[in-house]
């Protein structure tokens, strides 16, 4: 059953993504709104592949990564279908799908198998802990996608470059306040992530702070994200420096999320 | 039946040409009483705008008809003849259809895809209606170009993009601003392509004008006509960082915007985008000025380029309209051929029932000691007779869409049975989908 919804989420979110891009290319409502409906598909037998698999499990399927590639961008469609029907702004989902479909694939490509819970997980402190963090990594994905729209805009205009994809994408002042949005949503679901972060090493390791990789990564993460709050809080600090910085923060944190992870061993490897 | 057209327009001819043969609407009425006056014309519609003078008809001889409005345009503004002879154009059957198709939908424009000559059309017939001098076909056909320039307009993107600058101009500053609706636009010098811009931004929902000049007058003036705010020039800096949208005319030599001078402006504006439209020559503003951040700088070329190329996008689009043009032209002569079908066909056994009535009346009358039965006998003869002798010409005129050959047939029983026909409307008429725009 949890294999059957998760390709079947796996089909419809590439059929999506084809049809997102398909959309960046020609003008036709009907795709854009076929896009949308196979969009809200996916999303629900996604959710569907998720909450089966917690029940198998018994615990919230984020503790390999399998699962957690898959939970993320399960966060990333519900994120980014808040900020479709609130902005109808089809053409961040070309930006964003391609994404979420690459980590559904990479998802798959990890092993799947359950298996129990490594003790120092066990825990309620987990649901707040990687709930906020997931939801905080899907407002920065959108924020980098948003951000990288932003960047392409601006060039075409200050390069007078008004082609088809100029014409598909959104104004700046949509995309200037999408991003921000992002950055009001997602930088107190990190702030509070790493306290609660830190309260549970205090129960689990007995420090609250110990300099693991991840740790250290999600530091330097809400570092960037909380000097482009800070700088749009005092002085208005947007355009294209601040987009870049978005983009260096959401591939910064996207390094915490994955490659420390993959790469660096530490606290946070329960691979 | 056929439609013709006959007309001008400024592909045939020059403005010297088209102002003398165009029609008054305020006088209409006369030359369109006097078109229906023409020998063998049955209906009339005069479209008559800047750029076309065009007269639309009903006829069943081509040849005369077509003539005859050809000289109705020369004789009506007592003009010799020859003088508009040369830049004149007529059309009838497939291609005045296609002509009128589209003028309606804007392919037969100056700037193509341009929106007012649909409304003048509208207005055109609206005429024609009010006077009664379109009829059955007429009312079918306009109605007929109405939809397909309607469909060429949703189907194609022959009208989506911009092609005058100020319209360029409006449709950029969407890209950067998205809603006008609170964006303050600062008129620097005056001119009429500023003022042109100017009225554009706020008819597409910009909040505020502020204009400066070096005349503080001339500011006054203008600030007055959009109820906006004259600014002192030399108070320029003090105010640009409440304009969103600034566009500038001046007749100054030099620059009288540089980056240095934006610095402040950035910050008091929290780097809010700036969109600069200098249509000065020589430029108003430092082309330096494009590279900072957020700020948008185009120039008189840059927004002649952009209308360039959405015109060369028109032309794209204009082969898509053609399409769509040619298939509703099928669908439509098939309609004006089934057109008179039925009525001939009611007319010929009207007259044919006519002929059996008398005959029988007068055998009846002659025939003294007939048996009782044999009226009702001799009635049902002859009907079935008739019945049996219309029923194959009755099927091969309603096996539509043959073209040419029903309307040979048509015209051959008209003759020899000498028809009379009241053409009825197969269908309801339809309404006018939206009321006439004025341009």
């Amino acid at each position: 059953m949890t294999h059957i919804a998760f390709y079947l989420t796996l089909a419809l979110y590439g059929v999506t993504t084809l049809l997102y891009l398909a959309c960046l290319l020609r003008s036709t409502p009907c795709v854009a709104g076929l896009a949308r409906k196979l969009l809200v598909a996916g999303f629900l037998a996604h959710c569907l592949a998720v909450i089966h698999r917690a029940i198998a499990a018994g615990h919230l399927p984020i503790t390999n990564m399998h699962e957690s590639l898959s939970f993320f961008a399960l966060s990333i469609v519900a994120a980014y279908l808040y900020f479709e029907f609130r902005f109808k702004v089809t053409s961040l989902g070309s930006f964003v799908l391609p994404l979420v479909l690459l980590l559904v694939i990479g998802s798959s490509a990890f092993p799947s198998e359950l298996r129990p819970l490594n003790p120092a997980l066990k825990s309620t402190w987990i649901y707040s802990h990687t709930l906020l963090a997931f939801g905080a990594y899907a407002f920065f994905t959108i924020a980098g996608g948003v951000a990288s729209m932003y960047l392409l805009q601006s060039h075409f205009l200050k390069k007078k470059q008004l082609g088809t994809l100029f014409q598909k994408l959104p104004s700046l002042d949509t995309l200037d306040e999408i991003g921000y949005r992002c950055l009001t949503f997602g930088f107190p679901m990190l702030t509070v992530a790493i306290i609660t972060g830190a309260i549970w090493a205090a129960q689990a390791w007995g420090s609250y702070w110990s300099w693991d990789p991840k740790e250290t990564w999600s530091l330097i993460t809400w570092f960037v994200f909380a000097a482009l709050l800070h700088g749009r809080l005092t002085t208005g600090w947007r355009g294209r420096r601040a987009a870049w910085l978005t983009v260096a923060g959401f591939l910064i944190m996207l390094f915490t999320f994955i490659g420390v992870n993959l790469w660096i061993p530490g606290l946070h490897s329960y691979n | 039946m056929n439609i013709i057209v006959v007309g001008l327009s400024h592909k045939t001819a020059s403005v010297e040409i088209r102002e003398k043969v165009a029609f008054s609407p305020n006088s209409i009425e006369q030359p369109l009483k006097a078109l229906l006056m023409l020998e063998g014309i049955v209906e009339g519609v005069i479209v008559s705008t800047c750029n076309r003078v065009e007269i639309y008809a009903t006829t069943r001889d081509i040849a005369g008809g077509v003539g005859r409005l050809r000289r109705f345009l020369a004789d009506w503004h007592h003009l010799p003849y020859d003088t508009i002879e040369p830049h004149l154009y007529s059309y009838h059957g497939e291609a005045a259809i296609r002509h009128v198709f589209r003028v309606a939908s804007s392919l037969d424009s100056m700037v193509v895809g341009e929106p007012q000559i649909l409304g003048q059309i509208k207005t055109s017939y609206g005429y024609a209606a009010e006077y009664g001098s379109s009829g059955i076909i007429l009312n079918r056909f306009l109605h007929k170009a109405f939809s397909v320039a309607k469909r060429v307009r949703t189907e194609t993107r022959i009208a989506s993009s911009a092609v005058s600058v100020s319209f360029a101009a409006v449709e950029l500053a969407r890209k950067i601003f998205d809603s006008l609706s609170d964006k303050t636009v600062l008129l620097v010098g005056a001119g009429e392509m500023c003022e042109l811009a100017a009225r554009h931004f706020l008819t597409n929902g910009a909040r505020e004008v502020l204009v400066t000049n070096r005349t503080y007058e001339k500011a006054q003036r203008l600030a007055e006509e959009f109820e906006g705010q004259a600014v002192p020039f030399e108070e320029l800096f003090d105010h640009l960082h409440k304009a969103d949208i600034i566009l500038t005319s001046t007749g100054a030599p030099h620059f009288i915007v540089t980056p240095k001078d934006l610095k402040e402006v950035i910050q008091r504006r929290r780097m809010r985008p700036m969109f600069f439209i200098d249509i000065a020559v020589p430029r108003d503003i430092d082309p330096a000025v494009n590279e900072l951040d957020s700020i948008y700088l185009y120039d008189m070329d840059d927004l002649q380029q952009v209308v360039a190329a959405n015109l060369e996008n028109r032309m794209q689009e204009a082969e898509k309209a053609e399409a769509i043009i040619a298939e509703e032209i099928v669908q439509f002569a098939k309609w004006i051929a089934t057109l008179e079908v039925t009525p001939t066909i009611v007319a010929l056994r009207r007259r044919l029932d006519e002929l059996r009535r008398a005959e029988l009346a007068r055998t009846l009358v002659a025939w003294k000691d007939a048996p009782p039965d044999v009226e009702k006998r001799l009635d049902a003869l002859t009907t079935a007779l008739i019945n049996k002798i219309l029923h194959q010409p009755t099927i091969v005129l309603k096996r539509t869409g043959q073209g040419n050959r029903t309307d040979l047939y048509l015209d051959a029983l008209r003759a020899l049975f000498d028809l009379e026909l009241g053409i009825e409307e197969p269908e309801s008429t339809l309404e006018l989908e939206e009321p006439p725009t004025t341009p």
